[in-house]
C-alpha cells in the first residue's frame, strides 16, 4: 500500500471525494480552509459540484437542498462557522437527511482565535441547534483515522439518513501523518427512491421539516429516537489502551486522547497501571464501556481542550461510582503530555473523593497557573 | 525508539521543509512520523517551526515540551527552545544567525555556520539542508541515506534541479560531530 | 534656519496610535486607517466616535484607532453599529469592513442597514479577497482572477459574476451617499478623504446612511508587490469598478461642510 504523507484537511476533503462526494458547499474559515482549497481544485476537475457560498448560512442551505436529493453532499467549517449552521442542521435532521459535516475546532468563545480546540463537544454532541434530533459525531485522532472515518461517515448519514459531523480540531487539521487513501467508489448520480428528483418514487416526494400538528411531530420525534436506539446499539467506536490491568483510566478523544497515550505510557514506565479510553464515536457515546470501567477501576481523569464539556457525560455515566478528575486546557491551549501525566500523579496520590468536583479542584488549580487576567 | 525534533526558524528559513523532509524520510522507511507546523497569523513573516516526532510505535502527542533534538536557525529559537531540550538531547545551531552561545552542558551542542556553508555550495536557502544533516550525522535516527532518498522521491519536477545541491549541504552537515 | 521657518508638514494624526501596524508592508488598510483618523479629527470628533472593526485583516483596527471601538461577528457590523447608533443616537459611529464580511457573509446586514437609512457610516475595503483567510475568491474578485479558491480563475459561469457594492447600495432610498473612491495612487487618496469627510458629514447632520468604498491592494495575496500592485488595481480593477458618486440625496448635495 502506497503511504502518503497528507494534511489531515487535505486528507479528509481528498477521502471525501473518494467517498463518492458529489456536491461540496463551503466558506473559507481557518484553521479549516485548505480543506476548501484542495475540493475548489479537485471537484471541478472531476465534474463535480464545488460552490463557495457567501456564508455558513448559505452553505448549509446549500447542503440541505443537496441532501434533499439523496447523493452524497459536504461542508466543513470550524466553530463559528459551525455555530451559524445550527439552524440548518436541525432542518436537515428534522428531513431525515443525510449529510456530512466535519468541523475543525478552534478556540473560543466568540471570535476567539485559530488554535486547535474541543469547546464544540457540547454544541456538536448535544445539539446546537433546537428541537430533539441526533447527529452520530465521530472524532479521529490521526489523519488516517480521519481519512477511513470520513468514508464511514457518508455510509452511515445514509444509513440512518441523519447528519454525521466528522469533529476534528486544528491539530488534526493541519497535522500531515503518513496515510493510505481509500480507492475511488462509484459515484450515485441518480436520486433513492425517497429524495427528490428520483426516478424510482411511485408518487411525487415532499421533504418539509414542518409538522404543524403537535400530535405528528411528536410521533415524527418518537419514530427519529427510535432510530437512535438502533444507532446506539450499532454504531458505538471507541479504542481502548492498556485497559486489562488498569487501575484508573484517562478519558480523552481526538487531539486530547493522542496527547494522554504519551501521559500514560510515562505513568506505565513508572510502574502505575493506568490505561487509556478514546472514543471515537462522541455521539453515540461508549456508555457501556465507562459504566463496566466505573464498576472495576479506581478513578477517571478526563482529559479534553475544553473547559469539560465530555466531563459532564463521564460524570454522569459513572454516578459517583469512582471519583472523575479532570485535566483541561481551553481558548485553544494544547495540553503537553507532561501536564497530564502530573495530573495522572494527582489522581493516583488523590483522596478518591467520589463525592469531589472534579472540575472545580481543575479550576483552582488553573486560576493559580494562568490566572484570570484580572 | 522515539524521538522528537523542534526546527525553529524565520518564515522563509525553510524550517517547516526540514521537517516535511525528516517525515518523508521516515515514513519511506517504515517508521510511524507526524509533523505539525505552528500555523496562524504568526506565519506571516514571523516565526515558523514544526514538531517532528518519529517512532517505532504508535504516536501518542505530536509535541513535546522537552524535545529530544532542536534545531535552531534564529536567535528567538534558540532563546526560546535549549532550555526545553531534553537533557541528553541535541540542540543545533545556525551560528550565523546568533550572537551567542548555548549555554547548557547537559546536552549535545552543535554550533553549525549553516549559511556560511550554504552559500559556499551555491545558496544560503540550503542552510536549512546543512542542519538537517548535522542533527541527522549525529543522531541517526533513520538509515543511512535515508534523507538522500526522501529527496529524490518526493521533490516535483521543477524542483529536482536542486537535489545535488541539497545532498551536498546534508552532507556538509553532517560532517559536523559533537564533543 | 529659524523656528519661524519650520513648518510640519506630516505627522500622524491624533486619532492613530503609536503602533506598527500587523498589517502586511505597503497594505492600504493602513491608508484608509489613517484617512479616518484625519477626517475625525479635523471634524473634531475623535471624542465622539465608536468604531465597529470587522472580521478580516482589520480586526485589530481597534489598535491603532484610538478611540472606542466594538468588534463585530463576522458581516454583522452593520447591525452592531445599529444597535450602537439607536441607542447613543448622537455618537457618530461607522463600521469599518472588508468585502468578504460587507458584500459575502454580511449582505445581509448592509443591505438592511442602508435601505433603513441608518445614521451610519460605513467604510468598506474592496480587495478582491479574503485578506485574512489567506486569498480565496470574494464577491469581489474579477471574472478570470486566480485566489487560492479559484485556483484557475473565476469561472464566472459557476462562481458568478462580482458585486458592485456601491451601485447596488446606491438603488436603496434610505442610502443618501455612497461613493467609490480608490487607494492606489496620491490623487485617489486625497479624493477618498473628501469622500469620507462627506460621509461622516452626513451621519452628523443626519442625512441617513452613508458609505465609501475604497479600492484597496493585497500584494501579500495577489503575489504582487506593492508598486505592481497599485498598478494591477489601476488596470484591472478601476475599469469593473469605476470611481464615482453613486447615490447623492437631494440633502446631501445641499449640505454644507464645516471647517477645512
Ligand atoms: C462565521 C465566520 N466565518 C468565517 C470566518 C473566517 N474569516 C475570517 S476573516 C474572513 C474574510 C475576510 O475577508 P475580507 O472581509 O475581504 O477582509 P480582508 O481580510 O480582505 O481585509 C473570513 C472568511 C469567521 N471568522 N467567521
Ligand atoms: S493579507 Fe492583504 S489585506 Fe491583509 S494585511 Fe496583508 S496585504 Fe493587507
Ligand atoms: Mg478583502
Amino acid at each position: 500500500m502506497a503511504l502518503e504523507l497528507i494534511k489531515g484537511n487535505t486528507a479528509v476533503a481528498e477521502a471525501a471525494m473518494r467517498a463518492g462526494l458529489v456536491s461540496y458547499f463551503g466558506y473559507p474559515i481557518t484553521p479549516q480552509t485548505e480543506l476548501l482549497e484542495h475540493l475548489s481544485a479537485r471537484m471541478p476537475e472531476l465534474g463535480r459540484a464545488f460552490v463557495q457560498a457567501e456564508s455558513e448560512l448559505g452553505a448549509i442551505n446549500m447542503v440541505y437542498g443537496a441532501a434533499c436529493t439523496g447523493l452524497r453532499t459536504m461542508t466543513s467549517s470550524s466553530s463559528p462557522g459551525v455555530s451559524l449552521m445550527q439552524e440548518g442542521i436541525s432542518y436537515i435532521s428534522g428531513t431525515e437527511l443525510p449529510a456530512v459535516i466535519v468541523d475543525v475546532v478552534r478556540g473560543g468563545p466568540g471570535l476567539g482565535n485559530i488554535a486547535p480546540s474541543q469547546a464544540d463537544y457540547t454544541q456538536i454532541v448535544h445539539g446546537g441547534g433546537h428541537g430533539e434530533y441526533h447527529l452520530i459525531v465521530l472524532a479521529p485522532a490521526s489523519v488516517q483515522e480521519a481519512v477511513d472515518l470520513t468514508g464511514m461517515a457518508f455510509d452511515l448519514a445514509e444509513k440512518y439518513r441523519m447528519v454525521v459531523c466528522l469533529l476534528l480540531d486544528g491539530f488534526l487539521g493541519q497535522m500531515m501523518e503518513p496515510v493510505v487513501m481509500p480507492d475511488f467508489q462509484p459515484v450515485r448520480t441518480t436520486p433513492p427512491e425517497w429524495a427528490v428528483g428520483s426516478p424510482d418514487s411511485k408518487e411525487r416526494v415532499v421533504l418539509t421539516s414542518i409538522n404543524i400538528d403537535p400530535p405528528n411531530q411528536e410521533q415524527f420525534n418518537v419514530k427519529m429516537m427510535t432510530r437512535w436506539e438502533e444507532v446506539e446499539k450499532n454504531e458505538v467506536r471507541y479504542k481502548g489502551y492498556y485497559l486489562d490491568d488498569a487501575e484508573y483510566v484517562v478519558i480523552g478523544y481526538g487531539t486530547a486522547g493522542r496527547i494522554a497515550l504519551t501521559a500514560v505510557r510515562a505513568a506505565r514506565e513508572q510502574g502505575h497501571k493506568i490505561g487509556l479510553l478514546r472514543p471515537i464515536s462522541l455521539s453515540p457515546f461508549p456508555t457501556r464501556a465507562v459504566d463496566e470501567l466505573a464498576d472495576r477501576v479506581k478513578g477517571f481523569l478526563v482529559v479534553e481542550m475544553s473547559n469539560g464539556q465530555m466531563l459532564d457525560d463521564v460524570v454522569s455515566i459513572a454516578a459517583r461510582r469512582v471519583p472523575v478528575d479532570f485535566y483541561g486546557r481551553m481558548g485553544g491551549m494544547v495540553p503537553y503530555p507532561d501536564e497530564i501525566a502530573n495530573a495522572i500523579i494527582e489522581m493516583i496520590q488523590g483522596e478518591h473523593d467520589v463525592n469531589a468536583d472534579g472540575r472545580a479542584k481543575w479550576l483552582a488549580k488553573m486560576r493559580e497557573l494562568v490566572g484570570t487576567g484580572e | 525508539m522515539q524521538a522528537e525534533i523542534i526546527i525553529s526558524g524565520f518564515g522563509g528559513q525553510g524550517t517547516l521543509y526540514a521537517g516535511q523532509l525528516m517525515a518523508y524520510a521516515a515514513m519511506d522507511e517504515g517508521k510511524h512520523v507526524t509533523w505539525i507546523p505552528s500555523y496562524g497569523p504568526e506565519m506571516r513573516g514571523g516565526t515558523a517551526n514544526c514538531t517532528v516526532v518519529i517512532s517505532d510505535d504508535e504516536i501518542g502527542s505530536p509535541t513535546a515540551l522537552h524535545p529530544t533534538a532542536v534545531i535552531a536557525m534564529n536567535l528567538p529559537s534558540l532563546d526560546k527552545y535549549e532550555p526545553l531540550v531534553k537533557p541528553g538531547g541535541y540542540l543545533i545551531v545556525n551560528e550565523n544567525m546568533v550572537n551567542r552561545a548555548a549555554v547548557r552542558d547537559d546536552i549535545h551542542v552543535l554550533m553549525v555556520p549553516a549559511s556560511t556553508i550554504a552559500m559556499e555550495i551555491g545558496n544560503e536557502r540550503a542552510a536549512n539542508m546543512v542542519l538537517l544533516g548535522a542533527l541527522e550525522g549525529n543522531m541517526h535516527l533513520l538509515a543511512e541515506g535515508a534523507l538522500e532518498g526522501a529527496l529524490e522521491a518526493h521533490t516535483a519536477a521543477r524542483l529536482k534541479k536542486f537535489i545535488p545541491m541539497n545532498i551536498e549541504a546534508l552532507h556538509r552537515g553532517a560532517e559536523f560531530q559533537a564533543g | 534656519m529659524t523656528e519661524a521657518d519650520v513648518k510640519v508638514v506630516y505627522k500622524r494624526p491624533i486619532g492613530l496610535t503609536d503602533l506598527v501596524t500587523h498589517y502586511c508592508p505597503g497594505c492600504t488598510h493602513g491608508v484608509a486607517h489613517r484617512l479616518i483618523a484625519e477626517v475625525l479629527e479635523e471634524m473634531g470628533e475623535l471624542n465622539n466616535t465608536i468604531g465597529v472593526a470587522p472580521v478580516g485583516c482589520a480586526v485589530f483596527a481597534y489598535n491603532y484607532l484610538d478611540f472606542d471601538f466594538v468588534e463585530a461577528a463576522h458581516g454583522r457590523a452593520p447591525a452592531m453599529a445599529t444597535g450602537i447608533k439607536r441607542t447613543l443616537p448622537h455618537k457618530t459611529v461607522f463600521t469599518y469592513q472588508g468585502d468578504g464580511d460587507l458584500a459575502s457573509m454580511g449582505m445581509g446586514e448592509i443591505v438592511a442597514a442602508a435601505s433603513r437609512g441608518e445614521q451610519i457610516t460605513v467604510i468598506f475595503i474592496n480587495n478582491t479577497n479574503y485578506g485574512m483567510t489567506g486569498g480565496q475568491m470574494a464577491p469581489t474578485t474579477l471574472p478570470g482572477q486566480k485566489t487560492s479558491s479559484s485556483p484557475l480563475g473565476r469561472d464566472v459561469e459557476t462562481q458568478g459574476y462580482p458585486i458592485r457594492t456601491a451601485e447596488l447600495l446606491a438603488t436603496l432610498d434610505g442610502a443618501a451617499f455612497v461613493a467609490r473612491r480608490t487607494l492606489h495612487d496620491a490623487r485617489g487618496i486625497r479624493m477618498a478623504k473628501r469622500a469620507i469627510r462627506t460621509a461622516f458629514e452626513v451621519q452628523k447632520q443626519g442625512l441617513g446612511f452613508s458609505m465609501v468604498e475604497l479600492l484597496s491592494i493585497c500584494p501579500t495575496n495577489w503575489g504582487l508587490n506593492t508598486t505592481n500592485a497599485r498598478q494591477w488595481l489601476a488596470e484591472h480593477m478601476l475599469p469593473y469598478y469605476p470611481v464615482g458618486d453613486f447615490k447623492v440625496s437631494t440633502a446631501v448635495s445641499e449640505m454644507k461642510i464645516g471647517g477645512n
